[in-house]
C-alpha cells in the first residue's frame, strides 16, 4: 500500500493559503510534536535575534574606548561597580560589560558561522553536482580531493589556510581582512561533507526518468543540473548545513580561542572565552562562564534543530 | 466435512493516521480448506496484502487488528502474544513474498538457511535436516539440488531464487502458505514454472494456500476459489470459473472487462499497408563495455568483457501505426528504445527518421528532439517532484523554444491537459497530489507538448492497475487517431501488445528473433521462443 487515501478528507474546494499549507505539512507536524525541538528553536531564535539587535539592546557599547573605565573592572554579576554602574553579568578586566560583549560577540560568531557555512555549501554543492552528474575521471579527482581533506581534522585545515593567508596579505591589512580569512578558512575546511552528500544524491537523481525526459528534449546539462537535480538534492544539504553551522560556530570559537581568529578589537565568543580563561582561577569566573554558556547554548540549539530536520526530512524514519 | 485450515471472521485492520482513521481491511471473512488455493485479487490499496499480513501477525505499526477473529485449524490466533505468533510463523504458516532477493539472506548459502529453518521447527539433526533440504529443493524444481544447496542466493536466477523461497516456506511442513505476489517480479516464462511448482506442492502436501496477486491471469491458472477485494472490502467470493465467466458485482465486471487478453482480436484501426515508413532501424547494435578498469587489466591481467545488449536489429515502423516490441527482461528492448530517442548512442547501425539519421549531428539531432518523445514506465520517477504540473508539461515547448511568453505556454498546457482528460486547473499542483494513472496522463501530456510524430512508450502501463491500464491505453489510442501519432510500444505484457500494436517484434537475448503483423505472430508463431512465450502467459480465457 503506497499512499493511503483517507476517505475522511474532504475534497478541498479552494486551495488553502501557502502559509497554512506549510504549517499543516508533515515537517511542521513533526515540529509541533517534539518539545525538545520547540525549546531548541526558541533558544536559537532568541540568541540570533539578540545578536542581530545587539547595537540597540546592549546596555553598553563595549568597543567604544571612550566609554570604558578601568574603574569598572572586575565587577561581579548583578552588582554595581565602584563608579556606580550596574552590570547584570559582571564586567571584565577592562571594565567592559560582559552581557554587551556577549551580544556583540555572538553577532561576530554567527556572522562568521553563517557566511562560512554558505561558502562551504556553495563550493560543496557545485563540486558535488559536477562529480555526480559527469562521473568518470572528474568524479574521481573531486572525490579523492575531498577524501584527502576529510582525513585531516577540519581545524588543522583552517589553521593551514589561515597561515597561508597571513603570508600573502600585507600586515597593514591583516586586521581588517581577518574576519574574511576566517570565513574562507572555515568554509574551505567544511565543503567536503556537502560535496559527498550532493554527489551521492545526484547520482541517484541522474538515473531517474525525469532527467532522461529532459535530455530527450535537448535541455542543456547545466540547466538540468540547476533546475532539475538541485531542488531534489536540497533536503540532505539543508540538514548538513544546519549541523555544519553549529560546527562552524564552534570552529570559529576554537580558532579565536587559539588566538588566530578575529582580532581582540572585534571579539567573538571564542575571543571572549580566551580572555575569560585568564581570570578563571583568580575568582572572576563570570568573564569566562557567560560567554562559554552562550556558545554551548547556541551550538546545542542549532545542532538539535539539525537533528530534528534530519529526522523530519528522512522518509524512512517517518 | 473437514475443518478449514484458516478461517477469518469479520477482520478489520485500522491505521490511525494523522488525518483520521484509515481502514485498510474492512469486515473480511473467508475460509481456506486443506489442499485448496484461494486467490485474493484486487488493485493496489485494496487491502489484500494487509489481510495476509494480519494473518501472520506482521502488520506494521501503527496499524493493528481492530476487530474480528482469525482461526488456524480451529484455534484462535489473532490475539496470541508476539512470541507465540513468532513460533507459528514458519512452523504452521509459511510465507512467499514478491521479491525473492530480499527474502533470502545474501550472506548464507541457501542450504544453511534451509537447515536452520528446518531444525528450528522440526526435531532433526544436521545431516537429516540437510537431506530434507535437498529433497525440498528438488521438489521445488531446482535441478541437481545436491550441488546447488551450497550456493549463495546471488548465484541463482530470479526464478530459481523464488523456488528456493518456496522450498524455505515449505520446509517446516506448514498447513498454510501465504504467497504475496509470488510471481510479479518474474518474467512470464519463469512465472509459468513457479505457478506449476506451487500448485503441485500444495496438491501433494495438502497445504492450504492464500495466493495474493493483482494478476487475474495467475489466479485463473492456479486457484480453485477466489476473492475479489476493493477498498478493504470483499466484493465477491466464488469459484474462479464463476467469477471470471459470470461476475455478478459491477466492480468485478469492470475489472474483468479491463483485462486485456492475448486472444483478443478486436482491431481498432487499419493502417494502410502501403503507408510510408516513418522510422527505420537498420542493423542497430549496442555493446556495453563491462571490462575491469585499465589498471586492473594491466596489473591483474583481467580480460575485457563486453555485453552485446542489442545485436543487429532492423525493423521499420509505418507512419500512424504502432510497433510492439516484446521480450523478457534483459532482452534488450529498453536499450533499443533508448537508442531510438537519443539517450544512448548505438555502437553501430542507424536510426532513420524520414531518411535522416537521428544520431547524425546537426539537423538529425534537431529533428529528433522536435519529433521524437518518450513515455516512461514509472510515472513516479518520470515527473520531477519539485515542479508544478504546468511547468512539467511546458518544459519541452520551452526547451525547444516553441512558445513565446508565459500566456501562450499556459494556454497550450491547458489545452494538453484537456486532451489527456484532466482538468486544466491541476497545472498549479505538484505530481505527488496525483494517482499513478493521473501521473501517466501528465507524462503523456508532456510527451505531446512538443507536437511530436513518433512516441516511444517504454512499458507505459506496467506500473498501473488493470482498470487504469485500460484507461491509459484507451487514451493512447484516441490520441493516435487524433494526431496521427506513430508509437513504438515496448512491453513484457503480450496481451497489451496484442491489443495495441499493428506489427510486433519479439526480442530475445538482444536479437530480434521474429517480426511481422501482430495477428500472424500471435496466432501462428514461427519461432520456438515466441511459441514458448505465448504459451506461458497466464490468461483468463483459459478458464472453463
Amino acid at each position: 500500500m503506497s499512499t493511503p487515501q483517507n476517505p475522511a478528507t474532504p475534497v478541498a474546494t479552494k486551495p488553502p493559503s501557502r502559509l497554512y499549507r506549510m504549517w499543516d505539512s508533515d515537517v511542521f507536524f513533526s515540529f509541533r510534536r517534539s518539545p525538545v525541538t520547540i525549546v531548541a528553536a526558541t533558544v536559537a531564535f532568541v540568541l540570533v535575534l539578540a545578536a542581530i539587535l545587539a547595537p540597540w539592546i546592549a546596555p553598553y557599547n563595549p568597543f567604544d574606548p571612550a566609554s570604558l573605565n578601568l574603574m569598572d573592572g572586575f565587577t561581579a554579576p548583578n552588582s554595581n561597580s565602584m563608579m556606580g554602574n550596574y552590570f547584570l553579568l559582571g564586567s571584565d578586566h577592562q571594565g567592559r560589560d560582559v552581557l554587551s560583549t556577549i551580544l556583540y560577540g555572538s553577532r561576530v560568531s554567527l556572522f562568521v558561522g553563517v557566511s562560512a557555512t554558505l561558502f562551504a555549501m556553495a563550493i560543496g554543492i557545485s563540486l558535488g553536482l559536477t562529480a555526480g552528474y559527469v562521473g568518470g575521471t572528474t568524479d574521481s579527482i573531486i572525490m579523492r580531493v575531498a577524501d584527502i581533506q576529510l582525513s585531516f581534522p577540519a581545524i588543522l585545515i583552517a589553521l593551514l589556510i589561515f597561515g597561508i593567508a597571513r603570508g600573502i596579505i600585507p600586515p597593514s591589512q591583516q586586521e581588517g581582512m581577518a574576519i574574511w580569512v576566517l570565513i574562507v578558512a572555515i568554509g574551505l575546511s567544511n565543503w567536503a561533507q556537502f560535496a559527498r552528500t550532493v554527489r551521492g544524491a545526484t547520482m541517484v537523481e541522474r538515473q531517474k526518468d525525469y532527467v532522461s525526459a529532459a535530455r530527450i528534449m535537448g535541455v542543456h546539462p547545466l540547466v538540468i543540473l540547476i533546475r532539475h537535480v538541485l531542488p531534489n538534492v536540497m533536503a540532505p544539504v539543508l540538514v548538513i548545513a544546519t549541523i555544519g553551522l553549529a560546527l562552524a560556530i564552534i570552529e570559529e570559537a576554537t580558532l579565536s580561542f587559539l588566538g588566530v581568529g578575529v582580532p581582540p578589537t572585534q571579539p567573538s565568543l571564542g575571543t571572549l572565552i580566551r580572555i575569560g580563561q585568564q581570570f578563571l582561577f583568580s575568582g572572576e569566573w563570570w568573564i569566562l562562564f557567560f560567554p562559554a554558556i552562550t556558545l554551548v547554548l547556541l551550538a546545542l540549539a542549532v545542532n538539535l534543530l539539525g537533528d530534528w530536520l534530519r529526522d523530519a526530512l528522512n522518509p524512512r524514519l517517518r | 466435512m473437514t475443518e478449514p485450515i484458516i478461517s477469518v471472521r469479520n477482520l478489520v485492520v485500522e491505521f490511525p493516521l494523522r488525518r483520521g482513521l484509515f481502514t485498510a481491511v474492512n469486515d473480511v471473512s473467508f475460509d481456506i480448506m486443506p489442499g485448496e488455493i484461494l486467490g485474493v485479487v484486487g488493485e493496489s490499496g485494496a487491502g489484500k496484502s494487509m489481510t495476509g499480513a494480519a494473518i501472520i501477525g506482521l502488520i506494521e505499526p501503527p496499524g493493528h487488528i481492530a476487530g474480528g477473529e482469525i482461526y488456524l485449524s480451529g484455534k484462535r490466533i489473532d490475539n496470541l502474544p508476539p512470541e507465540e505468533m513468532a513460533k507459528l510463523r514458519g512452523k504452521r504458516i509459511g510465507m512467499v513474498f514478491q521479491d525473492p532477493l530480499t527474502s533470502l539472506n545474501p550472506l548464507y548459502t541457501v542450504g544453511q538457511q534451509l537447515v536452520e529453518t528446518i531444525r528450528r521447527h522440526l526435531p532433526m539433526n544436521e545431516a537429516q535436516a540437510r537431506q530434507r533440504a535437498i529433497e525440498l529443493l528438488g521438489e521445488a524444481g531446482i535441478p541437481s539440488p545436491e550441488t546447488r544447496i551450497d550456493s549463495y542466493p546471488h548465484q541463482f536466477s530470479g526464478g530459481m531464487r523464488q523456488r528456493v523461497v518456496i522450498a524455505l516456506a515449505l520446509s517446516a511442513e506448514p498447513d498454510l502458505i501465504i504467497a504475496d505476489e509470488p510471481t510479479s517480479a518474474l518474467d512470464v516464462s519463469v512465472q509459468a514454472q513457479i505457478i506449476k511448482v506451487l500448485k503441485q506442492l500444495c496438491e501433494s502436501r495438502g497445504a492450504a494456500v492464500m495466493l495474493v496477486t493483482h494478476d487475474m491471469g495467475v489466479i485463473a491458472e492456479t486457484a480453485t476459489r477466489m476473492i475479489v477485494m476493493n477498498k478493504g472490502r470483499i466484493v465477491e467470493t466464488g469459484t474462479v470459473g464463476d467469477i471470471i465467466k459470470r461476475p455478478k458485482e459491477e466492480y468485478t465486471i469492470g475489472l474483468i472487462d479491463s483485462i486485456p487478453s492475448i486472444r483478443d482480436e478486436t482491431r481498432r484501426h487499419e493502417v494502410t499497408p502501403a503507408a510510408t515508413q516513418l522510422v527505420k532501424v537498420e542493423n542497430l547494435t549496442r555493446d556495453f563495455d563491462l571490462s575491469p578498469s585499465f589498471f586492473d587489466r594491466l596489473v591483474k591481467g583481467s580480460k575485457r568483457s563486453v555485453v552485446k545488449a542489442v545485436q543487429d536489429v532492423s525493423f521499420g515502423i509505418r507512419k500512424g501505426s504502432t510497433y510492439g516490441l516484446v521480450g523478457e527482461s534483459g532482452s534488450g528492448k529498453s536499450t533499443c528504445a533508448r537508442m531510438l530517442v537519443g539517450l544512448i548512442p548505438p555502437t553501430s547501425g542507424r536510426v532513420l527518421l524520414e531518411d535522416e539519421d537521428i544520431w547524425e549531428s546537426g539537423s538529425g539531432t534537431q529533428k529528433r528532439r522536435q519529433r521524437v518523445q518518450m513515455i516512461f514506465q514509472d510515472p513516479y520517477a518520470s515527473l520531477n517532484p519539485r515542479w508544478r504540473v504546468g511547468d512539467i508539461i511546458a518544459e519541452p515547448m520551452r526547451a525547444l523554444k516553441l512558445v513565446s511568453g508565459k500566456r501562450e505556454a499556459e494556454e497550450r498546457v491547458a489545452d494538453l491537459l484537456e486532451k489527456v482528460r484532466l482538468d486544466p486547473i491541476v497545472m498549479r499542483k505538484f505530481p505527488h497530489e496525483f494517482s499513478g494513472g493521473q501521473r501517466q496522463r501528465i507524462a503523456i501530456a508532456r510527451a505531446l507538448s512538443s507536437q511530436p510524430e513518433f512516441i516511444v512508450c517504454d512499458e507505459p502501463t506496467s506500473a498501473l492497475d488493470v482498470s487504469v491500464q485500460a484507461q491509459v491505453l484507451d487514451l493512447m489510442r484516441g490520441l493516435q487517431d487524433e494526431f496521427g501519432l506513430t508509437y513504438l510500444l515496448i512491453s513484457h505484457n503480450l496481451a497489451v501488445v496484442r491489443q495495441m500494436a499493428d506489427d510486433v517484434g519479439v526480442m530475445h537475448g538482444g536479437v530480434l528473433v521474429e517480426q511481422g503483423p501482430v495477428d500472424e505472430i500471435f496466432d501462428d508463431p514461427k519461432v520456438e521462443y515466441t511459441r514458448m512465450l505465448l504459451n506461458s502467459v497466464p490468461d483468463i480465457s483459459k478458464v472453463e
